[in-house]
C-alpha cells in the first residue's frame, strides 16, 4: 500500500503552540497574587513569548522537514532539523504499534504512533497523524497471518476494580511525589501568604497526638484518593481484546487514550503480581511474559506494556490470564511445597533483616536516649516481623507443571506466580550457595527471551530441581544426569 | 522420561576441565585485588605514628580475609570450572563459594565471541561466551587455552549455524 512519502499531520504545529502558552496564564495570575512589579511582569510574560515562537517555529520547521512512508518491506522516516535523519525498520521486525493521544491530542484527532521493534532504542516515533491515518498504520503494520481463532475481547474494566488502586502503593507513592513537587513550586507563594507560620502555630496549639496524627490521616487520604484519580486516568475505558491477527491489544485512558499491542507468537506465559497490601485485600496485577517488551513504553508513572490488567479481584486476574493463555484455568495453587530447609533459610534472613533495627534499639537503650522496655519491645518486634516474613515467603515457594506450562511462586513484599511456556525456556541454571550446599537445595532458574530473563524455582532439594527440570523439558538436561545405582 | 523417584538424582560435573594456566590467572587477579588493599595500610602505618595500632589492625584483617582467598580461591574454582559440549547441548559450570551450572541448547545459541583481557594474554588464555536470547543466559567458558578456545568457538559456531531461527 501506498509507498509514499508522507507528511505529518499539520495541526502538530497549533497543538504545540497551545502546549506553549498554555502556562502562561498560570504563572501569569499566580505573579499578580503574589505581587510582582510590572517590570518582573512584563519580562517574563516577554521571555516566555519568545520561547514560545522559537518552539513553535521550530516545531513548524521540523513538521516541514519530516516525512513517513511505508513500503512493502520497510517503514521509513525521515526529518531532523540541523541534522539530518533517516530512520528504517523492515517490516518483518515490527512487534509492536501503539497508540497514543493526549487530551489535547484528541481534540484536534491526532494520534502519536509508536513502531516498535522490541530492541530498546530501536524505535519509530510518529508525532503525530491524524487519528484515522493511525488506526490504518496499526492495522496495515500488524496484518499477520492469523494465528488464533479465538478472537473478541477477554476483559473490559468493572469501575469497582479502580478501588483496588488505593491499596497499590506503587500509585500511591505517584502521587504523593507530585503533591511534593507541587508543594515545591508553589512553596513561595505559600510562604507569602505566611501558610508554613500559620501551621506552625496551629501545631503547636494542639495536642501532639493531634499535630501528628491530623498531617498523616491528611497524607493518606490525598493519596488513596490521588491514587483512584489517576487509576481513573490510567484505566478508564480499559478493554483487553484479541485480534484476528494474532495480537493482543490493550485500550485504556480516560483523557489521554492508549492503544498498546502485543503479539501473541512473541507471549511465553503470563505472571500474576501480588503485593502485600494487594494480597490482603485480594487482589492482583496480570503481567505478560513476552519477549521483546520494551520497558516503560508508556513513559513516567505509566503502567508497563507488559501490564494486561489493571490491579483487579484475584479471580478476576486469574481468569484473564487463563484467557490469555488459552487455558481453561490459570492453576496458580496445588503448587508442590519447598521443603523445611527452605524455610529455615528464609526465617535466617528475615531475622538478619531485623537484626539492624533491634542492635539500633539496644544502643538506644545503652546510651539512655530510650527506656530499656522500649529497646526490648522494638527488638522483638522486629524479630517477630523479619520470622513472620520468612514464614510467609516459604509457604508462598511453590512449583509444579501444568500443560504447557512451568509454574513457579515466590516473594513476600511483592508475591509473583509466573507461568511460563516450556517451550520457550532456553536454558537452565542450577545455583548453590555455600550455605545451600550444606542444606542440600539449589536454585532452579530456567532462562527465557521474555524480560527479566530468569524465572527462579528457589532452594528445592538437589534431586527434585534436576527430576523437575528434567520432566519440563525433556531431553535437555538428561546428558548431564547420574542416576545412583539401584544397591537392592 | 525421569523415574517417578528422583532419589540420588545429580548433576555429573562437565567432562573437560579448564587450562590448568587459570590457577596463575586467577592468582595474579586476585593479587591485584588484595596487594594494593595490603600495601596501603603498611605503607601508611610505616609513616603515621600516631595512627599505626589502627592500621596495623587493618593490615591484620585483609590479611587474614586476603592471603586464603589469594590461596585457596584460584584451586578451588580450577576443581569446579569445567565444561563440555554435545552434539545437542552446551554444559559448564563455574564458581567456587557460589556454584553454577548452566545448560543451554545449541539450538539457543545466537552469538559465539572470545574475550582474551591483558592479564588473561599474560597466561596464553581466553575465555569463551556463547550469548542466548535470555539476559540471564550466557555461558562462560573462562581460563581456556587460546588454541583450545579457538576450537571451541569454531566448533560452536559450526552447529549452531546448523540450526537457524530466531532462537527465542
Amino acid at each position: 500500500m501506498s509507498g509514499e512519502w508522507r507528511r505529518l499531520d499539520p495541526r502538530v504545529v497549533p497543538a504545540l503552540a497551545v502546549l506553549v502558552a498554555g502556562p502562561l496564564v498560570p504563572t501569569a495570575v499566580v505573579l499578580l497574587v503574589a505581587g510582582a512589579s510590572a517590570g518582573v511582569f512584563g519580562a517574563v510574560v516577554g521571555i516566555w513569548a519568545a520561547i514560545a515562537v522559537l518552539l513553535v517555529g521550530a516545531r513548524a520547521a521540523e513538521w516541514y522537514v519530516s516525512s513517513y512512508r511505508v513500503t512493502a518491506e520497510r517503514v521509513e522516516l525521515r526529518g531532523g532539523l540541523l541534522a539530518r535523519s533517516h530512520r528504517s525498520l523492515p517490516r518483518d521486525r515490527v512487534r509492536s504499534v501503539d497508540l497514543t493521544a493526549d487530551p489535547l491530542h484528541r481534540l484536534l484527532g491526532l494520534a502519536v504512533v509508536v513502531v516498535g521493534t522490541g530492541a530498546q532504542g530501536e524505535e519509530l516515533r510518529l508525532d503525530a497523524v491524524a487519528r484515522a491515518e493511525a488506526d490504518r498504520l496499526r492495522a496495515e503494520l500488524l496484518r499477520r497471518e492469523s494465528t488464533s481463532d479465538r478472537t473478541g475481547a477477554l476483559a473490559r474494566l468493572r469501575p469497582v476494580w479502580l478501588l483496588y488502586s488505593a491499596v497499590t502503593m506503587s500509585m500511591v507513592l505517584a502521587v504523593w511525589g507530585a503533591i511534593a513537587s507541587a508543594f515545591g513550586s508553589l512553596s513561595d507563594l505559600v510562604q507569602k501568604f505566611g501558610l508554613y507560620r500559620e501551621a506552625g502555630e496551629l501545631a503547636r496549639s494542639v495536642p501532639l497526638w493531634l499535630a501528628i496524627g491530623a498531617p498523616v490521616a491528611v497524607l493518606l487520604v490525598a493519596g488513596v484518593l490521588g491514587a483512584l484519580l489517576l487509576s481513573v486516568e490510567l484505566w478508564w475505558g480499559f478493554t483487553l481484546t484479541r485480534e484476528d491477527t494474532g495480537t493482543l491489544r490493550v485500550r485504556r485512558g480516560l483523557l489521554t487514550r492508549r492503544s498498546i499491542s502485543l503479539e501473541q507468537r512473541r507471549l511465553r506465559g503470563v505472571e500474576l503480581a501480588e503485593p502485600l497490601l494487594l494480597r490482603w485485600t485480594g487482589g492482583a496485577r496480570t503481567h505478560a511474559i513476552a519477549t521483546g517488551l520494551s520497558e516503560h513504553a508508556g513513559g513516567k508513572n505509566q503502567p508497563d506494556s507488559k501490564t494486561l490488567l489493571p490491579p483487579a479481584p484475584r479471580a478476576a486476574a486469574l481468569r484473564v490470564a487463563a484467557a490469555v493463555l488459552g487455558e481453561p484455568e490459570f492453576p496458580a495453587d496445588g503448587l508442590v511445597a519447598h521443603p523445611r530447609a527452605a524455610l529455615r533459610r528464609r526465617i535466617v534472613r528475615g531475622l538478619l533483616a531485623a537484626a539492624p533495627v533491634a542492635i539500633a534499639a539496644a544502643v538506644a537503650a545503652a546510651l539512655g536516649w530510650c527506656p530499656v522496655w522500649t529497646a526490648v519491645l522494638v527488638a522483638v518486634l522486629a524479630a517477630g516481623i523479619g520470622t513472620a516474613a520468612g514464614v510467609d515467603a516459604h509457604r508462598n515457594l511453590g512449583h509444579r507443571l501444568h500443560g504447557r506450562y512451568l509454574l513457579a511462586r515466590r516473594g513476600t513484599g511483592v508475591r509473583r506466580t509466573a507461568a511460563l511456556q516450556r517451550s520457550g525456556i532456553i536454558g537452565w541454571r542450577i545455583e548453590q550457595s555455600v550455605f545451600q550446599r550444606r542444606a542440600g537445595l539449589v536454585d532452579l532458574v530456567a532462562t527465557s527471551a521474555a524480560k527479566p530473563g530468569r524465572f527462579a524455582v528457589p532452594d528445592v532439594r538437589t534431586a527434585d530441581a534436576l527430576d523437575f527440570a528434567e520432566q519440563a523439558v525433556p531431553g535437555l538436561l538428561e546428558p548431564f544426569l547420574e542416576r545412583p545405582e539401584k544397591r537392592d | 522420561m525421569s523415574a517417578t523417584d528422583p532419589e540420588g538424582l545429580r548433576l555429573r560435573p562437565p567432562r573437560h576441565p579448564v587450562d590448568r594456566r587459570a590457577v596463575g590467572w586467577w592468582t595474579a587477579q586476585a593479587l591485584l585485588l588484595v596487594a594494593p588493599l595490603l600495601i596501603a595500610p603498611a605503607v601508611l602505618a610505616a609513616l603515621l605514628v600516631p595512627a599505626r595500632p589502627w592500621l596495623l589492625l587493618a593490615l591484620a584483617a585483609v590479611a587474614v580475609l586476603g592471603v586464603p582467598y589469594v590461596l585457596v580461591m584460584p584451586r578451588w574454582r580450577y576443581r569446579v570450572h569445567r565444561w563440555e559440549t554435545t552434539d545437542e547441548a552446551v554444559y559448564t559450570a563455574a564458581g567456587w563459594l557460589r556454584q553454577e551450572w548452566r545448560v543451554a541448547p545449541m539450538s539457543r545459541i545466537q552469538t559465539v565471541d572470545t574475550v582474551r583481557g591483558p592479564l588473561q594474554r599474560m597466561f596464553g588464555l581466553a575465555s569463551v561466551t556463547a550469548t542466548t536470547a535470555s539476559a540471564a543466559g550466557p555461558l562462560v567458558v573462562a581460563g581456556l587455552d587460546r588454541q583450545r578456545a579457538v576450537e571451541l568457538v569454531a566448533l560452536l559456531t559450526e552447529r549452531t549455524e546448523a540450526e537457524r531461527g530466531d532462537a527465542t
